[in-house]
């Protein structure tokens, strides 16, 4: 049992901000006065510091097989970066891709408590299962990429909503995973004979159907199913100039369905004269402000050394063209692709300029800090460990600025930026990186501080650095139990993995046991991840 | 009479059959001592098909049976595993891996 | 009785097919179908019977063998843990989790096979694909010193060279095949077109391929021993195919220029992609080895010769990999896993390792276990217990277990080693 007493609660969800309260524990869940004994309960004083539920990521690559190529792939982002064991932590390495335990440590030491790793292919989804079980400390989740998946796309071009629809639920059972991702649509397929999609309507080579046709058709998958988190979507034209206008048309067509975009600063551009994009920031704000169906993530650019890792087999190797950087590309049969290359963002480069004033304008401009989260993709706009420095940035508008004139001046002509003086509360900063993320995702017990929550709790000293605050919290619970104190960690525990089970009609597994037949080299009775094989799980129910 | 020659050792189906068989049977120690040559280079040296025929390097020294196979002018092939272990260096050049292939050999009849 | 076990995953090479049927009759395994010779020697020639582990060549209790292990480990000041490619994934996780505890150098049999791939993919990133993307699409594959016909007895069967698939249906006939190697080996002999390299000129070759594909003029009329001609009309050929694949091996690996020579490959691999798309594969030897790779990696940010004696992880080719480490006298005791590097190292290094105290792990008595102080035969991951192993384009499958699992896996006397460990 634990008491955290006389902190200033910041608990959105439940029309809290800023009351000085207590917050009572018991058994992992956060539980009402009456239900604790005081006597034998441990006692935080809060007294003058913060109190916030646990954040959760909506969006981060922090498992599984691209990312561990990213790990293997980059020696030297681990040189210097290290970890020593201890009694009660392994040790590590790793900065923009750390090594699963020290991920774990360092999202605990930061405050998070809930993790969903952004992009899983079902081929591979036990690897991700493996990692999971290696990064302590954390609720996850992982994404299912589905958005150039050959049995979809087939049961698209012959209009058999009704089989896609059990596919899915299908594969969302065998990969354990949570929700559908859906990556560039079409265009991953296309690589695969060396080319791309740039319109919604145009088709994916040997199956003619279109990116729209995918979008449009797994968006209502997911209602039909009633996942508790909705399409998440990588668009296409990710980093183009005619991205911001294809995010809107994507936006546009699924008419009213939930979806989540991601890391929507990289699909926020617009031609301007002259070779630099332009941020589109305000337009695509306003078809966001105009959708209240619609969340998003933002994809903060933070200027350091970064690692872009997608299942956007083109895009990537775009960047590695546009770069000269190494290139690793992996296609995954039926299913999807990727790659990943090194990056480093600079404020003296006029490209990199644009891209850091377009999320901040993103978040900015869209007016409900419920429907933007924050992320920066990590690590693909910069490495998660320095969101609280994108904390202090939406909080602090000097701080902003100083950032901003020490920028490229061509990467700053013409911005929106300095008109923007809106500065995110501690109440904002609370919705945009535990209680939004934690409702978007359908996490019922996550993101808030009420009767029934999930004990993940932070507790944070109230200083006027908001970075040095979110960077170091004071005391950091899991599960009812104290992890963190004073950012170090005191206690290791394992997290669990959280997954959903649609229902689907049993007929179709004929169907795909022919699919894996002809278009596998894997035996369908291999290809299913086990929930006996990860004991640490909860199932979290559809609608 | 020595003649130096280029070695590269490497896996055959009959090697392998030491992972489950065991390396202790007369199979895996035929299967891993034997060493093929080019023809010509076995009519040059005078070495009969199955005759025994000694390989030196700095680091060792063996002697295996030859047996006439597809290989270019002046290379030699063992299979894998200690009898080719033998003859090659530690050294890694600074990589981990040992030259398996493209070692120098003295090779003479027995 | 007899049960048919069917979908069983075999574990010898990186091939790990997974369409093995396996018959069990009372308690043995009677009959196998659809494996290779490899792979049937795997689950033919294995016998389950219970054995006792030994302490200097005397059979002892499990505790007594694992306190005496542990004794071992924790007196040594520079142990070595090596092996684990033909261990499952559970099994290394626990071999990592021993040497993060104690502070040893950890390797494993990629740095004899291809930790140099690993190095060039480091240097220059590798294009790849998973195995069914070779079946359904591609037209052109080019094995590069590499031998599937001895090493990976099924591989052309079921992933390459005539396995059909959606956009070549009819097999070998709707491909090329292209083979570089030092020697006519069996797989050249099924290829279309051989090219015989002279030995240790592979980089010049490739240097000389990067070249033609970027439009430059090369002044020889032949390099490594190949006429110009011919490498023009294969850059041609490279350029206009739909999918095309390297396949690459030890001829790479090991001979001189090791790293870079795999460098070049991968480097051509990318440059061919501004013309179609290319991808290249690395043919991984053992049943998991790129599961140590993974487990390695995500444990502790690099795939092998990793050395945690400064409490995090370094990583160290040519320092902490196990042929140099024994070599250089660097390690007084050694945990072998799966492997066996007696048989496989340079005599030098197989020699140290016959002086200091060394502790074997392994279903089979190989040649490393005839001179360990300590061996534990345990059981074999995929034939009578289960876990997870990597193919060699690192898709994970899982093994079954087809008979009862009577000794103990490697997994569990890991564990109680580390549990030893941690109490002495």
């Amino acid at each position: 049992m634990l008491g955290i007493l006389n902190g200033k609660v910041y608990d959105p969800s439940n029309g809290v901000d800023a009351q000085v309260r207590d917050v009572w524990v018991r058994d992992g869940r956060i539980v009402s006065p009456q239900d604790v004994d005081r006597e034998r309960a441990e006692i935080i004083d809060a007294s003058g510091l913060v109190v916030m539920a646990g954040g959760v990521d909506v969006h981060s690559h922090v498992v599984g097989s691209k990312v561990n190529a990213a790990r293997k792939f980059r020696p030297e982002d681990h040189y210097g970066n290290t970890r020593e064991r201890t009694a009660l932590t392994r040790s590590g390495s790793g900065f923009t891709v750390p090594s699963t335990f020290l991920t774990g440590y360092l999202y605990a030491e930061m405050g998070y408590t809930t993790v969903m790793e952004a992009a899983t292919a079902p081929l591979v989804a036990k690897h991700t299962h493996e990692e999971l079980e290696d990064t302590p400390m954390l609720d996850m989740g992982a994404f299912i990429t589905m958005g150039n998946n050959h049995f979809i796309m087939e049961c698209i071009r012959d209009g058999l909503m009704e089989k896609a629809r059990d596919y899915v639920a299908w594969l969302l059972n065998a990969t354990k995973g949570y929700a559908i991702k859906i990556v560039n649509p079409g265009g991953v397929e296309n690589w695969k004979w060396r080319r791309n999609v740039s319109e919604l309507d145009d088709e994916v080579i040997g199956f003619g159907v279109t990116p729209r046709q995918i979008v449009t058709t797994l968006a209502q998958i997911a209602e039909e199913l009633g996942l508790p988190h909705p399409i998440h979507v990588h668009g296409i034209n990710l980093g183009r100039s005619t991205s911001a206008r294809t995010t809107i048309e994507t936006m546009a067509t699924i008419e009213g369905r939930r979806a989540h975009f991601c890391h929507l600063q990289f699909l926020s551009y617009g031609k301007q004269a002259g070779t630099l994009h332009s941020s589109e920031a305000a337009k695509v704000a306003a078809m966001v402000n105009a959708n209240p169906n619609l969340t998003v993530d933002v994809g903060q650019i933070v200027f350091g050394e970064a690692t872009t890792m997608t299942s956007d087999g083109p895009l990537q190797y775009g960047i590695h063209m546009q770069t000269g950087n190494k290139w690793m590309n992996d296609d995954i049969e039926n299913e999807t692709g990727g790659g990943i290359v090194p990056i480093r963002y600079s404020r003296n480069n006029a490209i990199n300029a644009v891209m850091w004033r377009t999320g901040l304008e993103l978040a900015l401009l869209i007016d409900n800090p419920w429907q933007v989260l924050l992320t920066t993709d990590h690590p693909n706009a910069g490495p998660f460990i320095h969101y609280p420095q994108v904390i202090k940035l939406l909080m602090d508008r000097g701080y902003r600025s100083a950032m901003f004139e020490r920028l490229n001046p061509r990467g700053r002509k013409g911005a929106l930026l300095p008109e923007l003086h809106r500065e995110y509360s501690l109440c904002d900063i609370a919705v945009v990186t535990r209680a939004g993320p934690a409702r978007v995702l359908g996490l019922k017990h996550k993101g808030h501080l009420g009767v029934g929550a999930d004990a993940d709790i932070t507790v944070y000293a109230d200083l006027d650095d908001k970075e040095e605050m979110f960077a170091r919290p004071r005391y950091v619970v899991k599960e009812g139990v104290v992890v963190v104190v004073d950012g170090a960690l005191v206690r290791v525990r394992r997290g669990k993995t959280l997954y959903v089970a649609p229902a689907y009609d049993t007929r179709i597994e004929a169907d795909i046991r022919e699919h894996f037949r002809k278009n596998y080299t894997i035996s369908i009775d291999n290809f299913s991840v086990h929930a006996d094989h990860f004991p640490h799980r909860e199932m979290v129910c559809c609608r | 009479m020595s003649e130096n020659f280029i070695l590269v050792t490497g896996r055959t189906v009959k090697q392998a059959s030491g992972l489950h068989k065991g390396k202790h049977t007369d199979t895996y120690r035929r299967a891993v001592t034997v060493v093929e040559m080019n023809p010509e280079d076995m009519a040059r040296l005078g070495i009969a098909e199955g005759r025994l025929v000694r390989l030196h390097t700095s680091t060792g020294q063996v002697e295996a049976p030859v047996h006439a196979g597809a290989l270019p002018p002046k290379m030699v092939f063992i299979p894998m595993g200690p009898v080719a272990n033998k003859l090659v260096g530690p050294e890694t050049d600074g990589t981990g891996m040992p030259s398996f292939k493209g070692l120098t050999v003295e090779v003479e009849p027995a | 009785m007899k049960t048919v076990v069917e979908n069983v995953t075999c574990t010898f090479c990186g091939c790990l097919c997974d369409d093995i049927i396996v018959e069990v009759e009372d308690n043995r395994i009677s009959r196998v179908r659809r494996a290779c010779a490899n792979g049937r020697g795997i689950f033919l020639d294995y016998d389950p019977t219970p054995k006792k582990p030994t302490v200097a060549g005397r059979e002892v209790e499990w505790e007594d063998a694992v306190a005496a292990a542990a004794k071992i480990l924790v007196r040594a000041d520079s142990p070595l843990i090596y092996g684990l490619s033909s261990s499952a994934c559970e099994a290394q996780r626990k071999a990592i989790e021993l040497a993060d505890l104690l502070g040893a150098i950890v390797d494993t049999t990629s740095s004899v096979c291809h930790g140099p791939t690993g190095l060039a993919m480091q240097a220059v990133g590798e294009p790849t694909a998973t195995l069914g993307e070779v079946r359904n699409r591609a037209d052109l594959l080019i094995f590069w010193g590499c031998n599937p016909v001895a090493s990976h007895l099924r591989h052309f069967e079921r992933y390459s060279l005539n396995a059909e698939g959606a956009l070549v249906p009819n097999g070998r006939r709707d491909r090329t095949m292209v083979v570089f190697d030092v020697r006519p080996t069996a797989t050249a002999k099924v290829a279309d077109q051989f090219f015989q390299v002279l030995p240790d000129s592979d980089f010049e070759v490739l240097t000389a391929l990067r070249a033609l594909a970027q439009g430059k003029e090369i002044e020889s009329d032949s390099v490594g021993g190949i006429p110009l001609g011919r490498l023009r009309d294969l850059t041609e050929r490279m350029k206009a195919c739909r999918f095309g694949v390297f396949f690459m091996g030890m001829g790479l690996t090991m001979s001189r220029a090791r790293d870079i020579n795999v460098r070049e490959l991968f480097a051509l691999t990318a440059q061919l992609n501004e013309f179609t798309r290319f991808i290249v594969m690395p043919m991984r030897g053992h049943g998991n080895v790129a599961g140590a790779d993974q487990v390695l990696t995500w444990q502790s940010g690099y795939p092998f010769a990793v050395s945690y004696a400064r409490g995090y992880p370094q990583y160290g080719p040519g320092e902490f990999s196990a042929v140099d480490v024994l070599v250089r006298g660097e390690a007084d005791a050694a945990l072998i896993l799966a492997s066996d590097p007696v048989a496989h190292f340079p005599h030098a290094a197989a020699m140290q390792l016959k002086r200091i105290p060394t502790i074997v792990i392994d279903p089979v008595v190989n040649l490393t276990a005839d001179t360990a102080q300590v061996f534990f035969p345990t059981c074999c991951y995929g034939v009578d217990a289960e876990g997870v192993s990597y193919r060699m384009d690192n898709v994970p499958i899982r093994l079954r277990g087809v008979l009862p699992t009577v000794r103990p896996t490697d997994e569990s006397v890991l564990d109680a080693i580390i549990e030893a460990v941690k109490r002495c």
